[in-house]
C-alpha cells in the first residue's frame, strides 16, 4: 500500500471522527429550541456539550490540514470549488462557537435568545451543508484540466447531493437526541427520547436512500475490493441505524447512542470507499478526476506526516477519551429554576472553607 | 477590484483581526495559569480571584481567536488555491501538525479547565491551564514555521518547470533561521501584549473612584506588578529578537524589506536611520525629515559604517535575476508600519514602567497639589491605552513584514499574483463583505463584554466552592474537589 492510500484512509477516519463527534453537538444545537421548556433546559442542553464541542470541532481542522498536507491538489480544488458553501459553513461555525461562550455572559433574555438562535442556525446549516458537500464530492463536480471548478453554486443543488444533506441533517439530529437522552434527566430526557423516535424514521429513509443511490450510481467500481467494502459499510450503517432506533424504543440509551455512532462512522466509510481511488471526481471527464495518485504530496511529506500522526493521534484519542470520562455524568439543572447572572458557584457540597 | 486585490484585502483583514486575539490568548493563558498556581502555593484567596477574573477575560478573547482561526485554515484553499497546490507539500504539513498537536490540546484542556472547577483537584485543574497555554505556544510555533518558510524558503526543492516545491528536510523547515529569529520575536510580543492587558486593567482598578475594597486593591496590586513586569520583560525580548531578525533579513534574506521600511532608495555606506518623514516617500526630497546618522547601518549590519542596500539598486538586481517587473513593496505602508510598531511598543513600556513606579512598595498614587487632576487623568488614560498599544504594535509588525515581502508570496519563488484562486470576483467580494461585517459586529460585542467584566472587577467573580454566605468563602486550594466526580455536573454556560 502506498503512503498516499494510507493518508486517504487517515482523512476518511478524521472525517468520520468529526461526524460522529460534532454530529451530536450539531444535533443538540438543532434541538435547542425544539426540546427546551425554559432557560434552565437550554442551559442543561448547552452544558451537556459544553466541555467537548470545541475538541470535537478540531477533528474538522485536522481533516482540513491533513488534506492540505497529504493531497494539496485535492485541498486546493475542493476548497476553492466549494467556495460559497464553505463560506456559509464558516459563518455558521463562527457564530455558533462564539454563542456557546458568550450566551451566559450577560443576564438579558434578548441577549440569550439571540445567541440561542445563533446556536440553532450555526448547527443546522453545517449539519445540512456537510451532507450536500459530500454528496457532490462523491458524485463529482465539473473540474477542468487546470483543476478549476467550472460550475456555480447551483451545480451543487442536485437531488442526490440534497438527499445527502437531508441525510446528515436527520442523522445528526438523531445523534443529538440520543446524546441528550443519555446525558440529561427528567422531562428533557423523556422529550429527547421522543425526538429520537421521530428523527429515526426520517434518518433511516433519507440515509438508506442516499447510501443505496451511492451504491447504484456513484461507486468508482462495483467489483473492486473497495466497491464491495463500500456496499458492506452501507449495509452496516443501515443495520446500526435500525439498531439505534430499536434500542431507543427499549430505552437502552447507551446502546442507542453507540449504535448511531457506528452508523455515522460506517456511512462515512461507505462514501470514502465508494470514492476511492478518486478523491474528487470530475464530471467533465474521468481522466480529469483527482485521485490518490495524482493529487498526493511527495513521499517525503507523507512520511513525515505518518510518523507524526502515529505518535500523536493515539495521544489525542487518549486525552479526549479522558475528558469524556471526567464529564460522564448526566447534566441536571439547579434544584429550583433560577437564572443566576453569572456561571453559578457550585453549591455547598464541599467542606467548610479553610481560612487562609 | 480584481480577484487578487479582493483576496489580499480579505486575507489582510481576517489575519490582522485574528491576530488581535491570538497574542492575548498566548500570553494571558500563562499568566492565568501562573495566578492559579500562586493560589495553590500560597492559599491566598486573592490569587484565586485574579485567576477567575483574568480567566474570564481570557475566555472572552479565546472564543474569537478560535472561530477566526478556522477561517485562516480554510482560506488558503478557498482564496489561494494555486498557492496551496504548489506549496502544499511543505506548507500543509505544519498546518496539519498544528491541528493535531496544538488545537486538540488547547480545546480539550480548556474545556476541562472551564468545566472542571468542581471535578478536578486544584493541581490538576491548574495543570489543565498550563497544558492549554502550552498548546497555544505549540500552535504558534508551527504556523510561524510555515510563515518563516514563505519569508525564507528552506528545506525544499523548487522545481521551476512545474512551479512546485517538494520537501527535502522537515527539520530544516522547523528550524529555519528565519523561524528561530521570528518565533521568539512574536512570542515575546504576545507576553508583552498580555502583560500590558493585565497591568492596564489592574492600574485602572486601582485608580477608579470610588475606590475598591482593600483586599481587591491588594489583589490588583499583585496583578499590576505581574503584568507590568511581564510586559517590560517581553519588550526587552522583543527588542533583542527584533534586532536579530532585522539583521538577518537586511543582510541576507530580504534586503528590500528593510530598504522599503526605511524608504532608502540608494545604497548607503553608512546609512542613516529615518525617524520620521513629512512629505512623499517616493525618493524625491521630502518636506521634512529627521534622521539619525549611521543608526541604520548599525541596526542592519551591526557595524556603524556598514553598507545598507537601497531600493533602486535592489530593484535592478532583482530585475536581472527574476525578470522584468517591479520588486518594490508599497513603501509608505512598510515605512510607517515599521515606525508605528516600534513607537507603540516603546510607549507601552513607558506606561508600564510608570505604573510600576507609582505603585512601588505599597504606594498608591496620591493626587494632591496643583496638578493633581491632570496627573490622575494621565494615569487613567495610560491605563486605558496600555492594553491597546501592543495590539496595534503587533498588527503593524505583521503588516510590515507581510507587505514588505511583496510582490512575493514565497520569497524568490512564487509571486502573490500567481497564488490566487480562479474564483470569480463576485464570490470573493461576497466573502470579503460577509467577513468584514461579521468580524466588525463581533468586535463590538467582544469589546462590550470585555468592558463589562473589567468594570465588574473582582466582586463579580463567584468563587468555586463559595457557600454563598456573603463572605469570601472561596477557601484555599486545600478545600479540595468538594463537588467530586460523583456529583452531578454543574452548569457553567
Amino acid at each position: 500500500m502506498h503512503l498516499s492510500d494510507l493518508w486517504f484512509i487517515a482523512i476518511a477516519v478524521l472525517w468520520a471522527g468529526y461526524f460522529v463527534l460534532e454530529g451530536f453537538d450539531f444535533g443538540v444545537g438543532i434541538l435547542l429550541p425544539l426540546l427546551s421548556r425554559g432557560d434552565t433546559d437550554r442551559r442543561v442542553m448547552i452544558n451537556a456539550i459544553g466541555p467537548v464541542w470545541d475538541g470535537n470541532e478540531v477533528w474538522l481542522l485536522t481533516a482540513g490540514g491533513a488534506t492540505f498536507a497529504a493531497f494539496p491538489s485535492w485541498y486546493a480544488a475542493m476548497f476553492s470549488a466549494f467556495y460559497l458553501p464553505l463560506l456559509l459553513i464558516l459563518v455558521a461555525l463562527i457564530i455558533r462557537g462564539v454563542a456557546f461562550e458568550y450566551r451566559g455572559k450577560r443576564d438579558h433574555a434578548r441577549w440569550r435568545a439571540g445567541w440561542d438562535a445563533a446556536i440553532f442556525l450555526g448547527s443546522l446549516v453545517p449539519a445540512l451543508l456537510w451532507g450536500v458537500a459530500f454528496g457532490n464530492i462523491v458524485r463529482g463536480i465539473p473540474l477542468n484540466a487546470a483543476e478549476h471548478f467550472t460550475g456555480n453554486f447551483f451545480t451543487f443543488l442536485n437531488p442526490y447531493a440534497l438527499l445527502g444533506g437531508v441525510t446528515t441533517l436527520t442523522l445528526f439530529t438523531l445523534h443529538g437526541a440520543l446524546f441528550l437522552a443519555l446525558k440529561t434527566t427528567g422531562g428533557l430526557r423523556a422529550r429527547a427520547r421522543r425526538a429520537a423516535m421521530a428523527a429515526a424514521p426520517a434518518a433511516i429513509v433519507a440515509g438508506g436512500g442516499f447510501l443505496a443511490w451511492t451504491q447504484l450510481s456513484y461507486r468508482a467500481s462495483a467489483t473492486s475490493g473497495e466497491g464491495i467494502a463500500s456496499a458492506a459499510c452501507a449495509a452496516l450503517a443501515a443495520v446500526a441505524l435500525a439498531a439505534a432506533a430499536g434500542a431507543n424504543l427499549r430505552q437502552r440509551e447507551g446502546a442507542a447512542f453507540a449504535a448511531n455512532f457506528t452508523a455515522i462512522a460506517a456511512a462515512t466509510a461507505s462514501l470514502f470507499t465508494a470514492l476511492y481511488p478518486r478523491v474528487l471526481p470530475s464530471t467533465l471527464s474521468p481522466a480529469l478526476s483527482l485521485t490518490t495518485g495524482n493529487a498526493a504530496s511527495a513521499a517525503q511529506t507523507l512520511a513525515v506526516m505518518t510518523v507524526v500522526a502515529c505518535i500523536f493521534l493515539p495521544l489525542v484519542l487518549a486525552y479526549q477519551g479522558w475528558t469524556y470520562w471526567i464529564f460522564r455524568k448526566r447534566v441536571t439543572g439547579p434544584p429550583q429554576p433560577s437564572v443566576p447572572s453569572l456561571p453559578p458557584a457550585p453549591t455547598g457540597s464541599r467542606p467548610a472553607p479553610r481560612v487562609p | 477590484m480584481s480577484v487578487l486585490d479582493l483576496s489580499r484585502w480579505q486575507f489582510g483583514i481576517t489575519t490582522v483581526y485574528h491576530f488581535l486575539f491570538v497574542p492575548i490568548t498566548i500570553g494571558l493563558g500563562f499568566l492565568v495559569a501562573g495566578f492559579e498556581t500562586a493560589w495553590i502555593r500560597t492559599g491566598h484567596e486573592r490569587w484565586l480571584r485574579l485567576t477567575r477574573f483574568y480567566g474570564k477575560l481570557f475566555l472572552i478573547n479565546f472564543a474569537l481567536g478560535i472561530v477566526t482561526g478556522i477561517v485562516q485554515e480554510f482560506q488558503f484553499g478557498m482564496n489561494w488555491s494555486a498557492y496551496s497546490r504548489l506549496v502544499g507539500n511543505i506548507f500543509g504539513a505544519p498546518l496539519a501538525i498544528e491541528a493535531l498537536l496544538a488545537f486538540f490540546l488547547e480545546s480539550t484542556f480548556l474545556g476541562l479547565w472551564i468545566f472542571g472547577w468542581d471535578r478536578l483537584p486544584p493541581r490538576l485543574h491548574a495543570a489543565c491551564m498550563w497544558t492549554a497555554a502550552t498548546g497555544t505556544l505549540l500552535s504558534a510555533y508551527f504556523i510561524l514555521a510555515a510563515n518563516a518558510w514563505m519569508q525564507h524558503p528552506v528545506g525544499s526543492r523548487y522545481n521551476a518547470a512545474t512551479g512546485q516545491d517538494n520537501l527535502t528536510s522537515f527539520a530544516a523547515v522547523l528550524f529555519n533561521p528565519a523561524q528561530l529569529a521570528g518565533f521568539p520575536h512574536v512570542v515575546a510580543g504576545c507576553f508583552m501584549t498580555a502583560g500590558s492587558l493585565v497591568a492596564g486593567v489592574a492600574l485602572w482598578q486601582l485608580l477608579r473612584r470610588p475606590g475598591i475594597p482593600a483586599d481587591h486593591a491588594l489583589a490588583f496590586r499583585h496583578a499590576l506588578k505581574a503584568g507590568a513586569v511581564t510586559a517590560i520583560a517581553g519588550a526587552v525580548a522583543v527588542v533583542i529578537t527584533g534586532d536579530a531578525q532585522g539583521k538577518l533579513f537586511t543582510q541576507h534574506y530580504q534586503p528590500m524589506k528593510m530598504a522599503a521600511a526605511e524608504a532608502l532608495y540608494h545604497t548607503s555606506t553608512p546609512a542613516p536611520f529615518s525617524l520620521l518623514t513629512i512629505g512623499s516617500l517616493n525618493g524625491s526630497h521630502p518636506v521634512f525629515e529627521i534622521t539619525l546618522p549611521r543608526l541604520l547601518s548599525f541596526l542592519g549590519t551591526g557595524n556603524w559604517s556598514g553598507t545598507v542596500q537601497g531600493i533602486d539598486n535592489l530593484q535592478s538586481q532583482y530585475a536581472a535575476a527574476y525578470g522584468p517587473g517591479s520588486y518594490i513593496p508599497v513603501v509608505p505602508v512598510t515605512y510607517w508600519s515599521f515606525r508605528l510598531m516600534i513607537g507603540m511598543g516603546m510607549l507601552a513600556v513607558l506606561i508600564a514602567v510608570v505604573a510600576l513606579w507609582v505603585t512601588r512598595r505599597g504606594r498608591t498614587p496620591a493626587f494632591t497639589g496643583k496638578r493633581a487632576g491632570l496627573w490622575r487623568t494621565s494615569l487613567v488614560a495610560g491605563a486605558v491605552v496600555l492594553p491597546l498599544l501592543p495590539l496595534i504594535g503587533n498588527s503593524m509588525g505583521w503588516i510590515m513584514t507581510e507587505m514588505g515581502r511583496q510582490p512575493w508570496l514565497v520569497y524568490g519563488q512564487l509571486k502573490t499574483a500567481d497564488g490566487v484562486s480562479a474564483n470569480s470576483a463576485g464570490e470573493v467580494l461576497a466573502s470579503l463583505v460577509v467577513f468584514t461585517l461579521l468580524y466588525g459586529a463581533l468586535a463590538v460585542i467582544e469589546g462590550g463584554l470585555m468592558l463589562k467584566y473589567i468594570k465588574g472587577g473582582l466582586a463579580g467573580e463567584p468563587l468555586p466552592g463559595a457557600d454563598g454566605d456573603g463572605d469570601d468563602g472561596g477557601g484555599g486550594p486545600g478545600a479540595g474537589s468538594g463537588g467530586g466526580a460523583d456529583a452531578p455536573m454543574e452548569l457553567v454556560y
